[in-house]
């Protein structure tokens, strides 16, 4: 038979093709598997799902806030530690203000029944999570109490849901913005008395006439100051005059005051549009609004866009002198031990740990550079105890990722400057050009596409790096995003940073249970956003090489 | 329709060309040898390229055609290691002077290369390139100059419509042209030509030929070719070179019917190389 004939004659190496394809699909298990999991869970949290009603088995030991019925999200099942096929199921019960925790175990043979009773309402707050239980009647600023049961209670609620929220946002305005600006001022003024009271020492008469105004003025501030302070906590007072009353499964009554509320849904009956219209909501909050309670509450939008500026920073420090530093070792030095052995070093500086990068650009950036810098131009204010630059901030994350990367991008645009075909370089000197010239008209626009993957490649690292930030300006909250219209333009100021963001949620929370889901939904936010960097490289260097493409045939 | 324009920039190094006719010598070549660090690749070579006229180096491959073509405009610089003995001018002048710079050297000598290596921008931009780097900003000189270059390259009429599309898009013979209408932009007087047909098709062949022919009426042409026929085709003079030297040198007619040297009758009758 011939196919016995084929058998025979298979070359003797064919088994390595079996050895070599089972080492890749090792590798893509072990990515997919990772992908699942982040994705699965990431958007899990999002996702509106249905709360059970649990009724407990007497005796069995367990109950939820004295009762031994409990409302709760089903979250995961888990074989009971210790024990051999009894299994516990984790339920989300909320309520913490409650029952002290947000998650219990239950064990399974403990519940007696699930349900889903639909006048259950999960309550999104500004403290203590969320709150799950039956709605009973809303208070009104005036005092009119509507029941839950009345056909307009829906809608006053809606109608709450929307004015706390715009009270919130003036709130918001009247104590951030009004208020810091003013104590921006008020922090000027106390370094210009400082610098007068420096400049006229000894010299009392003068001093107190030239510090009059500035007193004065310093007065006018505080008044406004304190006007305004009053304005919002009475404002606030007003809002919390109207109040939900809602009543646990377990039993008891309580009080949401308006100024806590944030929305509502009633789980179990929503419909598939008005759980993803939910979702989709959810997802951009998330995105788009400050963190709450620690972080396990509300949205990353200030580490977003700390992560973002930080890397943007990072490539305009980078690029330019990545590429300049690429020149000169590929075109114009000479080829010989001294630029192989530099060469060789660029190399092993890519493969230095990241936290060595952290302490050398705490060493240098910040105590060294930042420290000269505060002493000859930010002297008061370092006098008073307030370091501009002698402190992590964003320029100095910046520049030590900045030192972090060079050699990936030294690296890919050397390769590229080499790939450049001499036939080209050859030509443009053939007429005439300069050394210069050719670089900067043939070989730069030629090898862009290498330089730019170089670039994204660093990128992503310095994006997703998170050991070196610790140490030269990340912090875990801040109050104001780093940048301002005025010098330094924030880059002195500490930022939140994505990847930091999932470390300290997820290590060094003190709730680990109520940050788990937030810690999943950065980790997928993050690996994202390095995606979208990578594609956008991708396709951008697709476009350039089609329009730079080396003439060869 | 096209009229010859004189060079942008006057240039304090550069003679300009010289249109009165008359034929003297326009490269000199006398006693020259070159080495790549050190292996000798010229021995002591010596050759009159007279204006206006095509001279061709022929030779078996290794023979130094290209190396002593290359040093016409000292493209051979940019070789690590490289020195030479002897001399070499153009019109009288040593291209190793001193006081001559390299790039001026250059802008009066052009070169088209074996491979065509138009730059990765559109048509327009590769041909007034030279200009470009010298700066040339007037819309009115730039455009004469891309129709004049064009013409004399005979692929105006194949482009004139797409001067903006990249000239990557073009056949591997309007390449070459293109590459030598880049070269001419420039106003040069001597043009070397390295291989320039090796990578074309016959008919591409043919259009090159025809053109150099008639190129030779303003431009001194230098071209090195492995192909025989070619050589006899478009050559006044031929110049057969054989391990670095040069064993005869002669008109084209007496090169290829009645070559002195024994060496030169084998290699043309092929009997080696």
């Amino acid at each position: 038979m011939p196919g016995d004939d084929n058998t025979k004659r298979s070359p003797r190496g064919e088994p390595f093709v079996w050895l070599t394809s089972l080492g890749l699909a090792a590798g893509l298990m072990m990515v997919a598997g990772l992908l699942w999991v982040i994705v699965t869970n990431g958007t899990d949290v999002f996702w509106p799902k249905r709360v059970a009603e649990v009724e407990l088995r007497e005796g069995a030991g367990f109950e939820v806030g004295g009762a031994l019925t409990f409302s709760g999200k089903v979250d995961t099942e888990r074989a009971k530690a210790g024990s051999k096929g009894e299994t516990e199921t984790k339920f989300y019960i909320a309520n913490r203000d409650a029952y002290g925790a947000s998650f219990k175990y239950i064990d399974d043979d403990a519940i007696a029944s699930l349900s889903y009773p639909e006048g259950l309402l999960v309550i999104e707050r500004m403290e203590y999570g969320r709150a799950i239980g039956y709605p009973v009647n809303l208070t009104a600023g005036d005092g009119e109490v509507v029941a839950a049961d009345d056909p307009r209670f829906f809608e006053e609620l809606d109608a709450l849901v929307r004015h706390a929220e715009a009270t919130r946002h003036e709130i918001e305005d009247l104590r951030r913005k009004k208020v810091g600006r003013l104590s921006r001022k008020l922090e000027k003024i106390a370094l210009k008395e400082l610098r007068l009271r420096d400049k006229h020492a000894g010299d009392e008469a003068r001093l107190a006439a030239e510090l009059a105004p500035l007193l004065e003025q310093r007065e006018g501030l505080q008044k406004q100051s304190e006007e305004y302070a009053r304005r919002a906590t009475e404002t606030e007072a007003a809002l919390n005059a109207s109040k939900l009353t809602y009543r646990l499964s377990s039993g008891g009554e309580r009080t949401l005051e308006a100024g806590g509320l944030i929305d509502y849904y009633a789980p179990n009956t929503l419909g598939l549009g008005g759980r993803i219209g939910l979702f989709v909501s959810n997802v951009w909050n998330f995105l788009s609004a400050p963190p709450r309670e620690a972080n396990t509450e509300g949205g990353v939008f200030p580490a977003i866009f700390g992560t973002f500026v930080m890397t943007v920073l990072m490539s305009v420090l980078v690029t330019p002198l990545g590429v300049v530093a690429a020149i000169y070792l590929r075109e114009y030095a000479k080829q010989g031990p001294l630029v192989r052995s530099v060469r060789i070093a660029v190399n092993n500086l890519a493969g230095v740990p990241s936290i060595v990068f952290g302490v050398f650009g705490l060493g240098f950036f910040i105590y060294i550079v930042g420290g000269g810098i505060d002493e000859m131009f930010f002297k008061t204010k370092l006098e008073s105890g307030k370091p501009t630059f002698g402190t992590g901030g964003l320029l100095w994350a910046s520049a030590t990722l900045a030192l972090m990367t060079i050699p990936v991008v030294i690296v890919a645009t050397e390769e590229a400057l080499a790939a450049v075909p001499r036939g080209m370089r050859e030509a443009s000197l053939a007429c005439g050009a300069s050394k210069w010239q050719t670089i900067q008209r043939i070989v730069l626009p030629a090898s862009l596409p290498g330089i730019i993957t170089g670039l994204v490649l660093a990128m992503a690292r310095g994006a997703g790096e998170v050991a070196p930030l610790m140490l030269v300006g990340v912090v875990k909250h801040v109050e104001d995003l780093p940048m301002s219209t005025s010098f330094p333009f924030g880059l002195d100021q500490k930022f939140m940073h994505l990847g930091f963001h999932i470390y300290d949620l997820g290590f060094q929370s003190p709730d680990s249970e109520a940050a788990t889901p937030m810690v999943f939904a950065t980790t997928l936010l993050l690996v994202v956003l390095v995606v979208v960097l990578n594609l956008g490289a991708i396709l951008l260097r697709e476009r350039l090489r089609r329009r730079y493409a080396a003439a060869t045939f | 329709m096209h009229s010859v324009t004189t060079s942008p920039i006057p240039d304090a190094d550069m003679t300009p060309p010289d249109h009165t006719g008359g034929d003297g010598t326009c490269i000199n070549v006398s006693d020259y040898s070159f080495f790549y660090g050190s292996s000798q690749a010229l021995f002591d070579n010596n050759l009159d390229v007279p204006e206006r006229q095509v001279t061709a180096l022929i030779g078996p491959s290794g023979c130094g055609k290209s190396t002593l073509l290359r040093n016409f405009n000292r493209m051979n610089d940019l070789v690590d290691g490289v020195h030479h003995s002897g001399d070499i001018t153009i019109d009288g002048r040593s291209i190793y002077s001193p006081d001559l710079e390299v790039i001026s050297l250059r802008k009066r000598v052009g070169m088209v290369f074996q491979k065509s290596n138009p730059f990765p921008k559109s048509i327009y931009e590769n041909v007034i390139y030279s200009l470009r780097i010298q700066g040339v900003k007037s819309r009115g000189e730039l455009d004469a100059t891309v129709e004049r270059s064009l013409r004399a390259a005979a692929l105006w009429d194949e482009v004139k419509d797409r001067l903006k599309d990249s000239a990557l898009g073009l056949s591997g013979g309007q390449m070459q042209r293109l590459c030598i209408a880049r070269a001419i932009a420039n106003e040069p007087e001597i043009l070397l030509m390295d291989e320039p047909c090796s990578a074309l098709d016959p008919i591409a062949t043919a259009k090159i030929e025809e053109l150099i022919t008639t190129l030779k009426k303003d431009y001194t042409i230098v071209i090195v070719t492995h192909n025989m026929q070619q050589a006899s085709r478009c050559s006044d003079r031929t110049a057969f070179l054989y391990l670095g030297r040069i064993v005869e040198a002669d008109t084209t007619e007496t090169i290829f019917n009645n070559p002195k040297e024994k060496q030169t009758e084998d290699y043309i009758s092929g009997r080696f190389g």
